[in-house]
């Protein structure tokens, strides 16, 4: 158990370790930019006293070490600075968006990652059969179609032709939990398409490499009912890979909403580092992309322990 | 599926080898109907792509008729907000897209392929040093890491070409040096070693030839990635920029439509599922046929 634990530990410093890197990796990059970014910002009519008062403002008339430490030094305390574009507070900013933006993943998740293990332990009994040949072929097609064409298809059935769903989301701090799956009910299935079919198609491959070992031939001969081989025998030893590929799979939805959140203009996190990118909004870009990424390093971890815990061997690497 | 075609034994034996072609078209006209799809959509979209200006009288910024124009009128496809014609931009977006996607799926091979060689051979500092730094970078989600990346550079297409390629590098980076340290302890590469033979020697003689199998799995999957990618930044209104024809900027463009039932706005991302899945296809095949796995009962 005390090795368990130590592992969990190293593992988690790492994590930090990696986020650390990545915030001087975020950091850094806008020291690179090319000219000033005041100058950039406020374009090439700008009057000295202008572009001297933004300087300022940014901090940029410091080194950028001591910069670097005061934002940390802020990030701690819960204070991210202020947006460019509208000069609010990026916390008070990012909070309901954040809190949008996870609705809108965990919604997809909770009901495509049962689905996903479904479908794919199913595929992988039945391997060869009809079934499994148009699994792969429709799960290929999921996984090929770019998110705005699922998207769109979905607009053009569900709200134009049959208007059950609304095509833009209209969520505000007052809408009732009914309410928000009703709105959330498009994006959420958009992504869901994806995700589900790479989930299957990964639970499928992986449940197949474990059935041709040899202790499961061993337990078919031995006159075990087919389930109970799945359960008792594969199962077990399923979860390292099945709980990395459902990391991985969310993982890939914090990437995912962006595109999703920018066609149904769903008020999320997704939607407000893409409008700030195009503002060259470099506060409030910094902050999504640590929030985007701590998220994307947890979630590794997460898949890291999981499949550690689950099979000792990997305690005792060679 | 493969018992027919041992001929039986005939009266002249010594017929000559077939060559490899031959052997390459044999296996295609095996191949199942998922691959053909997709071989025939990625001969289609090449044909259109390189010869896109002959196959329309207008060009791809060209204003040709009133804006939002129905189809089959003057304009087979009608035309976009601008009034240009939709079918010339849907043609010229094979070349457009298609063709960034691929110039920077290339890139991403030849900085990921170099590096991961590099790292096979010489495993020391140089492969620490280069694996730690793909570590981090893949710490970051690629779509979030291009759209900062953007901000700081800005929206050109060279620069999305370099920032795009050396982001998708990292995973090309760690499959060619999975791939090549097999090679590497195998006893003819510590043959060629011991002789002295060069650097370059060994990657293009003895290591290349031997991994270039799921080197061209990877190509085909990258590239499908890569594309996918570049079509979404582009959707997002940062990656490929206007006036150039693009299939995601397309979308974005004409999205206003779907609320009026039209589904001219989403033919230019039914082009891009249609590439993508002809080319997953193919790598699926192709994956299937080189690693002589057949799943069977």
């Amino acid at each position: 158990m005390n090795k368990i634990l130590l592992m969990i530990l190293q593992r988690f410093g790492l994590g930090l370790l990696t986020l650390f890197v990545v915030s001087i990796i975020i950091f850094v990059g806008v020291e690179f930019l090319p000219g000033d970014i005041a100058e950039a910002l406020l374009g090439q009519g700008a009057s000295p006293e202008n572009v001297a008062a933004l300087r300022h403002e940014l901090g940029l008339d410091r080194p950028a070490h001591t910069r670097y430490i005061d934002w940390w030094a802020g990030v701690l305390q819960g204070d991210l600075g202020t947006s460019l574009a509208n000069r609010r507070d990026i916390a008070e900013l990012i909070t309901f968006r954040l809190s949008n933006t996870l609705f809108l993943a965990l919604t997809a998740a909770a009901i495509s990652v049962p689905l996903a293990l479904l479908f794919g332990i199913l595929a992988a009994l039945y391997r060869n059969s009809l079934y499994d040949r148009s699994v792969n072929v429709v799960t290929l097609g999921a996984v090929s179609a770019p998110e705005f064409l699922t998207a769109y298809v979905l607009i053009l059935y569900f709200s134009v032709k049959l208007g059950w769903f609304p095509s833009l989301s209209n969520i505000d701090q007052d809408t009732s939990f009914i309410d928000k799956l009703h709105q959330v009910a498009l994006p959420a299935i958009t992504l869901m398409g994806v995700i589900l079919a790479y989930m299957m198609r990964m639970v499928r491959a992986s449940i197949i490499n474990l059935l041709a070992s040899a202790y499961i031939e061993m337990a078919h001969l031995k006159g075990m009912p087919k389930f109970r081989v799945i359960v008792k025998h594969a199962l077990p030893n399923a979860w390292a890979p099945i709980a990395n590929i459902i990391a991985i799979s969310l993982a890939y939805l914090v990437v995912g909403v962006v595109v999703v959140e920018v066609v149904f203009i769903y008020p999320g996190l997704g939607q407000l580092m893409v409008d700030s990118v195009s503002n060259r909004d470099i506060p409030v870009v910094q902050a999504c992309s640590m929030i985007f990424a701590g998220t994307y390093i947890l979630l590794n971890l997460t898949a890291d322990i999981v499949s550690i815990c689950t099979n000792p061997r990997l305690l005792h690497p060679k | 599926m493969s018992s027919n075609d041992i001929s039986p034994p005939k009266a002249q034996v010594n017929r000559p080898r077939r060559t490899r072609l031959q052997n390459a078209f044999r296996e295609i006209l095996k191949a199942p109907i998922t691959a053909k799809f997709g071989m025939l959509v990625i001969l289609t979209y090449g044909f259109v792509a390189i010869f896109a200006p002959f196959l329309t009288p207008y060009s791809e910024t060209e204003i040709v008729g009133p804006e939002f124009d129905v189809w089959g009128n003057e304009f087979i496809l009608g035309t976009d907000g601008l009034g240009r014609d939709m079918l010339t931009r849907l043609l010229f977006g094979a070349r457009n897209t298609v063709g960034i996607a691929f110039i920077t799926t290339l890139l991403a091979f030849v900085i990921g392929g170099i590096m991961g060689l590099l790292s096979a051979i010489y495993t020391g500092w140089f492969d620490q040093v280069a694996s730690r730094v793909v570590d981090v970078l893949m710490a970051i989600p690629q779509l979030i890491f291009a759209l900062m990346l953007l901000t700081i550079f800005g929206t050109s297409i060279p620069i999305l070409i370099i920032v795009i390629a050396t982001l998708d590098a990292t995973r090309i980076f760690r499959v060619t040096r999975a791939v090549s340290l097999n090679v590497v302890v195998l006893d003819y590469f510590e043959a060629a070693r011991l002789r002295g033979e060069r650097i370059f020697w060994l990657c293009i003689r003895e290591i290349l030839p031997n991994i270039t199998a799921p080197l061209l799995a990877e190509f085909g999957l990258r590239f499908c990635f890569v594309f996918l990618m570049i079509a979404a930044l582009s959707f997002l209104g940062l990656g490929i920029q206007p006036p150039t024809a693009d299939w995601g900027s397309m979308v974005r463009e004409n999205a206003v439509l779907i609320t009026y039932g039209d589904i001219t706005p989403i033919l230019p991302a039914i082009a891009i599922a249609i590439l993508t899945l002809g080319v997953n296809f193919l790598v699926d095949w192709f994956l299937h046929k080189s690693s002589g796995l057949k799943d069977g009962h």
